[in-house]
C-alpha cells in the first residue's frame, strides 16, 4: 500500500467536509474491496475517510411497508436481521451469499453499490426491487443509479447514506457463482409486486441491467416456461476466463427460470 | 502521518501509534507480538488471519488497524482460559485432530467459534458453507468439520466456553 492519511469522522457533515475539494481523497466503507485494491497499488488516495465511526449510517428500519437500510450496514446484519427475513426474505438470502462469512461481517450495502462491481450482488437487488438510493444531497432512483462499469450517478463529494427497498409480494435471487471468489458469474433477481414483474441481471455485463423482455413475458404469464422462447443477446455481455459471453447469455435464462420456479 | 489507535486486545487495553495503512494483522503480529494470527494469502481469501472484532469474525489482513479504534479484539491467544484450559473448540480440534500442518488452524478455530454463536446446532453442510472463507491447503477439511460438529454437541450438553478475555 502507498501511504495515505486516514481520517475517522464521527458525523456525516465532518465526512463531507473532509471529502469536499480534495480530489485525491477517498471514502472507505467496509473496505473489503478497497483494502485489497490499495494493497495491489491499484489506487493511490492521498486521504482515506473511514465512515466506520459515523453512527447514523447503520441500521435497518421498516418504512412505508418496505425497508430502509443504512449505507454502512453490513451484509451479515442484513442476512441475519429478523426484520429483513420477515419483510424481504429474498434480500436476506442475497446478503447471505455475498463473499464469505468474514467478508459479510465487514462489507457494507453502501460500499457495494457505490463500487458497482459488475459481478456484485446488491446492484441486482436495487434494480429488481425498484429501490431508491439516498445520499447526503438527494434521492436517486435505483434505475438511474448504475451508469456503467464501476460508475454511478453520484456527484463528486456525494455520500450514500441509505437505500430504501420497497417490499415486493415475492422475490428470489439466483446466483451462478464463481466457486472461488463467490462473485456472481451471473445473478438474476426476480421480484413481483401486484401484476408488475422486475427482472434484474448482474454479473453478466459491464453493469447490472433489467431484462425487459423477460419482465414482459412474466407479466403475461408468471411461469418459468414463459421465458423459454426468449434469447439473450451475448454481444454486450462479458467474456473472461470464468465464462464466455455465450455461456453467460445461457446462464441468464437458466437463473431467471430457477428464480421464477423458486417463487411458485 | 502516524495516528493513535486505542482498542482492547484479549481483554487488555492497548494504545499504539500506527500508520494509516497499517493492517490490523500487522498491529497484532508486529506491534503486539501476537503471532498466533497468521498471514496466509494476504488477499482476503484464505482466512488464516481471522480474529474476532466486537465478537464477529473478520479477516484481519483486510481491515486497517485504524478501523479497530475502540473495538474489542480477540485473537487465538485470547480464546483459552487464563489457566490454560482450552476453549471447547480448541479442545475439539485437538481431540479430532482437526489439523495437519496447523497453519490454517487459528483462523479455522476463530471462524468456527463465530459459527456456533449464530447457529449452535449446524449441519455438516452448514459447517462447510460457513468455512468457505477458510482454506486448508493440506485439504484436512474432514476432521476440521468433525471437530466443529463435535464441539457443537459438547457445548449443547452444557460445557461452557471459558470466560475468555474480551468477549
Amino acid at each position: 500500500m502507498y501511504a495515505f492519511d486516514i481520517h475517522r469522522p464521527e458525523t456525516l457533515g465532518e465526512a463531507a467536509r473532509l471529502l469536499s475539494g480534495n480530489e485525491d481523497a477517498k471514502l472507505m466503507a467496509g473496505g473489503q474491496t478497497l483494502i485489497p485494491t490499495l494493497k495491489q497499488r491499484l489506487a493511490q488516495p492521498s486521504d482515506l475517510i473511514d465512515l466506520g465511526q459515523v453512527g447514523d449510517l447503520k441500521g435497518i428500519r421498516e418504512e412505508a411497508g418496505g425497508l430502509t437500510i443504512g449505507a454502512m450496514t453490513t451484509h451479515a446484519t442484513v442476512q441475519f436481521a429478523p426484520l429483513v427475513k420477515r419483510v424481504i426474505p429474498s434480500l436476506a438470502d442475497l446478503a447471505g451469499h455475498i463473499g464469505d462469512a468474514q467478508v459479510r461481517n465487514r462489507g457494507t450495502l453502501g460500499g457495494s453499490i457505490v463500487n458497482n462491481d459488475p459481478a456484485a450482488d446488491y446492484p441486482g437487488a436495487v434494480l429488481a426491487l425498484g429501490a431508491t438510493v439516498r445520499t447526503n444531497k438527494r434521492q436517486i432512483a435505483g434505475d438511474s443509479f448504475f451508469t456503467g462499469m464501476f460508475e454511478t450517478a453520484l456527484d463528486p463529494g456525494e455520500i450514500v447514506t441509505a437505500v430504501h427497498f420497497p417490499r415486493p409480494d415475492s422475490g428470489r435471487y439466483m446466483k451462478f457463482r464463481n466457486p472461488a471468489s463467490r462473485y456472481a458469474i451471473v445473478g438474476v433477481y426476480v421480484a413481483k409486486t401486484g401484476g408488475a414483474v422486475r427482472v434484474a441481471v448482474t454479473g453478466a455485463a459491464a453493469c447490472a441491467f433489467r431484462w425487459t423482455a423477460a419482465e414482459q413475458a412474466l407479466t403475461r404469464s408468471f411461469t418459468a416456461d414463459a421465458l423459454e422462447s426468449l434469447t439473450v443477446d451475448p454481444s454486450d455481455l462479458n467474456s473472461d476466463l470464468h465464462a464466455s459471453a455465450e455461456y453467460r447469455a445461457h446462464l441468464v435464462k437458466v437463473m431467471a427460470k430457477r428464480a421464477v420456479a423458486g417463487m411458485m | 502521518m502516524p495516528i493513535t489507535v486505542s482498542l482492547s486486545v484479549n481483554g487488555r487495553p492497548v494504545t499504539k501509534e500506527v500508520e494509516g495503512r497499517t493492517l490490523l494483522v500487522q498491529l497484532l503480529r508486529e506491534h503486539l507480538g501476537l503471532t498466533g494470527t497468521h498471514v496466509g494469502c494476504d488477499t482476503s481469501q484464505c482466512g488464516a488471519c481471522v480474529v474476532h472484532v466486537d465478537g464477529k469474525s473478520v479477516k484481519s489482513c483486510t481491515m486497517l488497524a485504524a478501523q479497530a479504534q475502540g473495538a474489542s479484539v480477540t485473537t487465538i491467544e485470547g480464546l483459552a482460559a487464563p489457566d490454560g484450559t482450552l476453549h471447547p473448540m480448541q479442545a475439539a480440534f485437538r481431540e479430532h485432530h482437526g489439523l495437519q500442518c496447523g497453519f490454517c488452524t487459528p483462523g479455522m478455530v476463530m471462524s468456527a467459534v463465530d459459527l456456533l454463536q449464530h447457529n449452535p446446532s449446524p449441519s455438516e453442510t452448514e459447517v462447510r458453507e460457513w468455512l468457505e472463507g477458510n482454506i486448508c491447503r493440506c485439504t484436512g477439511y474432514h476432521n476440521i468439520v468433525k471437530a466443529v460438529l463435535s464441539c457443537a454437541e459438547t457445548m449443547k450438553s452444557g460445557a461452557k466456553a471459558p470466560a475468555a478475555a474480551a468477549e
